[in-house]
């Protein structure tokens, strides 16, 4: 089956550029091939409207499968092929935001805003547990005594 | 204390609705170029002509401006813009070529019937010299400094006022500059 | 004729909500009953009139009338019935006059059942109503007329986009909007609060089944959303954290804090202004959305033609009705008497717990969705945020969330014990351990994940219909009575948390398993995929009502027995547009889903997935919506303080 595989793709190859045949574009080892589909997966086709280059039809997306996969059958490991094609293209590619300065609050926002919020809920059920009431002082101890003990007979 | 976090949620709305505001005179498709300030990377095309000696980077560092334009005669924009690089040519303006993802007879063609704007030209026919420079589609055009450095990358057709507005403008300072 | 008349009732409908913000204001203001009356008629004349001019331009698409430029846009003689109707709304100008018509016919339902509402509630409620409707009338009216004519009419039409010509376009806009538009009543309600000055147990009994009848139709509309881009794209996805895919997200996540938010308002009177911020904030998200959507400041497959006018409009509206009520939230709510005590560990706690979860998740989703615009503004980079983003920030603040669940309706009110919550819930606990265990010698890393999803999924299913099973069993001795007089809103509450459990196992399951293999085939071919063994029996031509089409039949061997398959690519000449229909099997251990692609002398572009569990999501979701409806029927809910039907004691006169 494989070779057949091997048969159709090398055919298919032969057809000419226009022809965009996606199972040709698959590596052989499957390995690198579940890699290069998983990075795939984080790069932007940027001439879409907010697809993956996994996902898109477009000549572009194609170009750049085909590259990533250059890149990592080269021997690249995931970070450099994914940097091979930010180089080019800018950080705009990368679905998977880089860490960097300026995206600080977009990674770590939503662990501040739990944080914060975890806080500010913190502080407000201190402020109104029923134990907070305080308990009561001697003078109102005594007086409750006494209401208590004259029975409501006013 | 108690106040001041009931004025939260308005001032943060507040900043937002700047953001907001700024964000309406965007072009959320627009791609800058990574290139900006950075020479072009280096690079050597087939010439479409035949006889020429094609289109590399060195081309680009003779010390004046240019302009490098992406194109392809299966682009339609591309119709569009051609008239203008030829009126730029005849003023003076050099534009070199670089035919995209098409075999050089299909280029070649092209610049027979409609006239040939470019002073060099170069074929690209797989389009990874293209992908080297981040061209994401035709056509495109790049501004070039004296240096070889890429100032400005304009995508889509190249229309009189983009010529008047700002790559004119453009051009003329670098020219100017040592 | 007929859109002109639209037009005049679009007008007319306009001066109607100019009266129905200024009269009950100033009515409940002055203590004028008049008046309040007035706010009251205009918002039902004001209904009248605008279903009049959705009549209308619906009327214009049915019958191809070519002379309507929307109509003229957007439909086609030969595109069938339905989706002519339903064309209605697949523009920016007839969704536009659908979110005013939901938004008025909301106005009328305030007016209509809101006899026992404080009068001057209920006039400030439809005054603020009255305020938004304007608002958005006047958008249209303005910016976006859907009633302009063409001259001369072309005598046919460009078709609708062929994507959306399917069913889920004659339900999933409409759905989304009911719940869009419905957040608008609570958002009414909070701030004539605030205006009033007064929240209390009433208010909160009166806004929750607005709550409900707004997140049911949004958790529906949601999750057909999901299920119409997975069958109807050609490549498996359900959820792409496309940036309006993230505008119905938001409002649904705080909603879905206000919803149980209101609920503690309602029967303990604490978290009285989280709940009302909740309930401005959530319609804000809404309005947000449409402003995403209509403005063109961020790129979908979902936005519509972009409008640099418009998008001013839309943002002069959020700042005013979000500003305004923020900046009135702010001077207001601190005086507003605070409401009662409870522990930490409480069901009003897990509430408030609930509900910092569910806002964290939301500003995820809002992080994600605007940082991009936001970076390029301060320096000037375009980045972009995808689908990897939210995996690693949303996925890590739901699953605390969602072991959390199981625990709130188990936890008494104001005070409960750890060592007694964990003992109620020992069953589920022992169920979700057996499954945890049971799954975990499954894989390496990826493995922990998916044992913990699925032990997940069966806490929150267990632990959910076993809040039914103590309540059956502490009344076992009378068990046909107990198990029919259980409150509805108990049984909604477990339908849609157990719900939530079945979208987390179908979540699960795909994320987990699936896989999916691409090739050329040519017909005779077969491949082995995922346990079944597939053949291409037929390449060929057909035809459909408006489309040209390269269809593929596959017969299909394998568990569970033999079934064919067709998928096929679509030409449609009018709109000059492909489209790629996939064929897929349903099943409720997966899915198997095949999509042709380009073909060549090789053969045809075969593409296969295999979707584990994957239609438990669309279940999972819907039972949720369904879990929400059942809760709304129950009458308690509903009916407003308690009519005395006893009379007051009278003094018997001695004799």
């Amino acid at each position: 089956m494989r070779r057949l595989l091997l048969l159709t793709a090398a055919l298919a190859l032969l057809a000419g550029p226009a022809a965009a045949v996606n199972p040709d574009e698959q590596l052989k080892d499957p390995a690198l091939e579940q890699r290069a589909h998983e990075l795939s997966k984080t790069l932007r086709c940027v001439v879409c409207q907010n697809q993956s280059i996994d996902d898109s039809d477009a000549a572009l997306a194609r170009d750049l499968r085909i590259i990533l996969r250059e890149r990592i059958s080269a021997g690249d490991t995931d970070g450099q092929a994914i940097d091979y094609i930010v180089a080019r293209y800018g950080s705009f590619v990368q679905l998977d935001p880089p860490m960097r300065l300026d995206t600080l609050a977009l990674w770590f926002g939503p662990l501040v805003v739990l944080a914060l919020g975890g806080i500010g809920a913190f502080v407000y059920m201190r402020g109104r547990s029923p134990a907070a009431a305080g308990a009561l002082t001697a003078e109102e101890e005594a007086a409750a005594a006494e209401i208590l003990k004259s029975d409501g007979a006013r | 204390m108690k106040r001041l976090l009931f004025i939260l949620p308005v001032v943060g709305f507040l900043a937002l609705l700047g953001v907001f505001f700024a964000g309406l005179g965007r072009d959320p498709r627009a791609l800058p170029s990574v290139f900006i300030g950075k020479p072009l990377p280096a690079f050597a095309t087939a010439p479409l002509r035949p006889g020429d000696t094609g289109l590399a980077s060195t081309d680009f560092q003779k010390g004046e401006p240019a302009l490098l334009n992406v194109f392809a005669s299966w682009c339609g924009p591309c119709r569009v813009e051609h008239p203008v690089l030829m009126r730029l040519r005849q003023e003076g303006v050099v534009i070199h070529g670089l035919d995209w993802k098409e075999d050089a007879p299909a280029g070649l063609k092209w610049l027979t019937e409609r006239g040939d704007p470019y002073v060099r030209a170069g074929n690209d026919p797989t389009g990874r010299t293209g992908i080297e420079f981040g061209v994401a589609g035709v056509p495109e055009t790049f501004i070039i400094d004296k240096q070889g450095r890429v100032r400005y990358r304009h995508v889509g057709a190249l229309t009189p006022e983009d010529w008047d507005q700002k790559i004119g403008p453009l051009m003329e300072q670098l020219r100017k500059e040592s | 004729m007929l859109a002109e008349v639209g037009q005049f009732a679009l007008i007319l409908a306009l001066l109607l909500a100019l009266v129905q913000s200024a009269a009950p204001l100033w009515g409940a203001h002055r203590g004028d009953g008049v008046l309040m009356a007035v706010g009251r008629q205009a918002a039902l004349l004001q209904a009248v009139f605008i279903v009049l001019a959705f009549g209308a331009l619906a009327w214009s698409y049915v019958t191809c009338d070519f002379s309507v430029q929307l109509v003229a846009e957007h439909s086609h003689t030969t595109q069938p019935v339905a989706y002519r109707f339903a064309a209605t709304w697949g523009s920016h100008e007839g969704s536009m006059l659908l979110w005013v018509l939901i938004l008025a016919i909301y106005g009328a339902g305030v007016a209509f059942f809101g006899g026992t509402l404080r009068e001057t509630l209920q006039a400030r409620v439809l005054g603020v109503q009255g305020v938004i409707g304007a608002a958005f009338l006047g958008f249209l009216l303005f910016t976006s007329n859907p009633f302009l004519r063409l001259s001369p009419a072309p005598v046919e039409g460009t078709e609708l986009n062929p994507l959306l010509q399917d069913p889920g376009l004659v339900f999933h806009p409409p759905l989304l909007y009911l719940g869009y538009v419905g957040f608008s009543v609570a958002f009414c309600f909070a701030v004539a609060a605030l205006i009033e000055g007064r929240v209390d147990a009433a208010w909160a009994r009166w806004v929750r089944p607005w709550v409900l009848a707004a997140w049911i139709p949004l958790t529906a509309g949601i999750t057909l959303g999901s299920a119409w881009a997975y069958y109807e794209l050609g490549w498996g996805g359900w959820w792409f954290w496309d940036p309006v895919e993230n505008a119905s997200l938001m409002p649904w996540l705080l909603g879905t804090a206000l919803l149980h938010s209101a609920l503690v308002l309602e029967r303990r009177g604490a978290l009285v202004s989280w709940t009302i911020l909740l309930a401005i904030l959530t319609f804000s998200l809404s309005l947000v959305g449409t402003f995403l959507v209509r403005s063109g400041i961020l790129t979908s497959v979902h936005a519509f033609a972009v409008d640099p006018k418009r998008g001013v409009y839309i943002l002069g509206i959020l700042a005013v009705t979000t500003g305004l009520s923020l900046a009135l939230y702010a001077w207001r709510a601190p005086a507003i008497r605070t409401g009662a005590l409870f522990q930490p560990l409480s069901r009003e706690g897990g509430v408030t717990l609930n509900n910092l979860f569910l806002t964290a998740l939301t500003a995820t989703v809002f992080l994600g969705t605007f940082s991009p615009v936001i970076i390029e503004m301060v320096n000037n980079d375009k980045i972009s945020v995808g689908p990897p983003y939210y995996a690693k920030t949303f996925a890590p603040l739901a699953i605390p969330l969602l072991a959390l669940v199981v625990f709130g309706p188990m936890l008494n009110w104001k005070k409960d014990e750890a060592r007694k919550a964990l003992v109620r819930l020992r069953i589920p606990l022992i169920v979700a351990g057996v499954v945890l265990a049971a799954a975990l010698p499954f894989g390496g890393l990826k493995g922990i994940a998916t044992a913990g999803g699925l032990a997940l999924a069966a806490w929150l299913i267990v632990g959910s219909v076993w809040i039914l099973g103590r309540r059956w069993w502490s009344g076992r001795a009378y068990l046909g009575r107990s198990i029919l007089t259980t409150p509805r809103s108990i049984v909604g509450l477990v339908i849609a948390h157990a719900g939530l459990g079945l979208l987390t196992l179908g979540i699960t399951g795909v994320t987990s398993w699936e896989s999916d293999k691409v090739l050329n085939m040519k017909v005779g071919d077969s491949v082995a995929f995922a346990g079944r063994t597939l053949t291409l029996t037929d390449y060929a031509l057909t035809e459909g009502p408006n489309y040209q089409a390269k269809s593929a039949r596959f017969a299909v061997k394998g568990p569970p027995g033999a079934y064919d398959l067709r998928s096929e690519k679509r030409w449609f000449p009018s709109a000059q547009s492909q489209t790629t229909e996939a064929g897929i099997r349903v099943g409720p251990l997966g899915n198997l889903y095949v999509s042709i692609g380009e073909e060549s002398d090789a053969g045809v572009i075969v593409r296969l997935w295999n979707h584990p569990l994957i239609v438990w999501i669309w279940i999972g979701g819907f039972a949720m919506a369904a879990g929400g409806a059942v809760s709304l029927s129950d009458r308690r809910l509903r009916v407003g303080a308690a009519i005395k039907t006893q009379p007051i004691a009278q003094p018997v006169p001695a004799e």
